[in-house]
């Protein structure tokens, strides 16, 4: 139906979308450790041996875990299944609070201790008016 | 018979449109602005700066969808040397980029008081950066190449890589730990957004559509009539 031409461009374009795709998901698998923003503590945990490089670690706030003693926040962070302790001083962002997402920036002392340099808030995908969560909440 | 076209019947078409989409965009954005501004109510958690949202996620889609187009219509010219397609791809192209420009920009501004950072090099954020710098590399490739058939090939092939990047934009918040949020809109299953925010983003979203529709029409008309100029009465 199609000249000889039209398919071969045609197979071009495949081949070439093809063969682009195979490299960039190469390219990416080998690179997964840099395109991960942070680590959870499960994978702390299984770590072989403890790096001294700055690492970013991320999970919820564990509720009723946030200490503040003059200049240092003390808090849990969790994924469920493990935890870690956080020690940091600085500013802390707005929407830092118990049971929400955090990625703290910084270097870990042991597995279950991360003395964090740097505080970011994590923001989840749920947006509604206050009065509707209120409304969540007495249910 | 896009081949035969002829560019003073579409010229014709074209260069009459862009007042009535001007007109409507502005009545579109007007009720836009005012629901995502004024009335919508502000986030139980982030208060007022959820609004930053309702520009950033329709410039988001509208600049992710423009390059779907774009490639859609540079792969199916290029197969079948369809050079209206090529004509559309290119006067597509601006826009686009302004509004992944305006993506990025409106996010850092939105993350300083809610992440506490302006910049994270995370998947998402660094995927999108890098959209950016693909319609960049698109717009200089037209320029460097003046409507023939090696700037067919050449944006193209430029297509072809960043279309590539396009589902890792979309799929990077659920394939790594990412700083950005996952989606909040779903097609398939409950948004977790709640509907009172959602009508002022999706009338956002057309308003932001119609502004494409106007710069790709003033565009492509300024191509129709380079062709004119140049004496040729079909492409």
């Amino acid at each position: 139906m199609y000249g000889r031409k039209v398919k071969l461009r045609f197979i071009f374009l495949l081949l070439a979308l093809i063969i682009l795709s195979l490299s960039t998901f190469l390219i990416i698998k080998s690179l997964e450790e840099n395109v991960v923003y942070f680590q959870s503590p499960t994978k702390i945990k299984t770590l072989p041996e403890i790096e001294k490089k700055k690492i970013r670690i991320g999970g919820m706030v564990k509720k009723e875990s946030i200490l503040v003693k003059e200049e240092e926040v003390k808090f849990i962070v969790t994924d469920y299944k493990n935890e870690i302790n956080v020690i940091y001083s600085g500013v802390i962002p707005n929407l830092f609070a118990e049971g929400k997402g955090v990625v703290a920036e910084g270097f870990l002392k042991d597995r279950n201790l991360f003395l964090a340099t740097k505080i970011l808030a994590k923001h989840d995908e749920n947006y509604m008016p206050p009065e509707i969560k209120k409304a969540l909440e007495e249910k | 018979m896009f081949k035969y076209f002829e560019p003073n019947k579409i010229f014709s078409i074209t260069s009459r449109a862009p007042k009535y989409v001007l007109l409507l965009f502005i009545i579109i954005l007007s009720i836009g602005l005012t629901e995502a501004l004024i009335l919508s109510p502000e986030d139980y958690k982030q208060s007022h700066s959820v609004r930053i949202m309702y520009v950033h996620v329709p410039a988001a889609w509208i600049c992710l969808g423009t390059f779907s187009v774009i490639t859609f219509l540079s792969l199916v010219g290029y197969t079948f040397k369809i050079r209206n397609f090529f004509l559309i791809s290119k006067s597509l192209a601006p826009s686009g980029f302004v509004f992944s420009v305006i993506a990025l920009v409106t996010g850092s501004i939105w993350g300083k008081p809610t992440w506490g950072t302006w910049w994270a090099w995370d998947a998402r954020i660094t995927s999108m950066l890098i959209l950016a710098l693909f319609y960049i590399i698109y717009l200089i490739a037209w320029r460097i190449y003046d409507n023939d058939d090696k700037a067919f090939k050449v944006t193209s092939i430029i297509t072809i890589l960043g279309i590539i990047n396009v589902p890792i934009i979309k799929y990077s918040v659920d394939w790594w730990n990412t700083l950005h949020q996952p989606a909040s809109i779903n097609i398939l299953s409950k948004s977790s957004i709640h509907i009172s925010m959602l009508y002022p983003l999706l009338i956002m979203t057309a308003a932001f559509a119609l502004f494409s529709l106007l710069i790709f029409l003033m565009k492509y008309n300024t191509e129709l009539i380079k062709i004119k100029n140049k004496g040729l009465d079909r492409l």
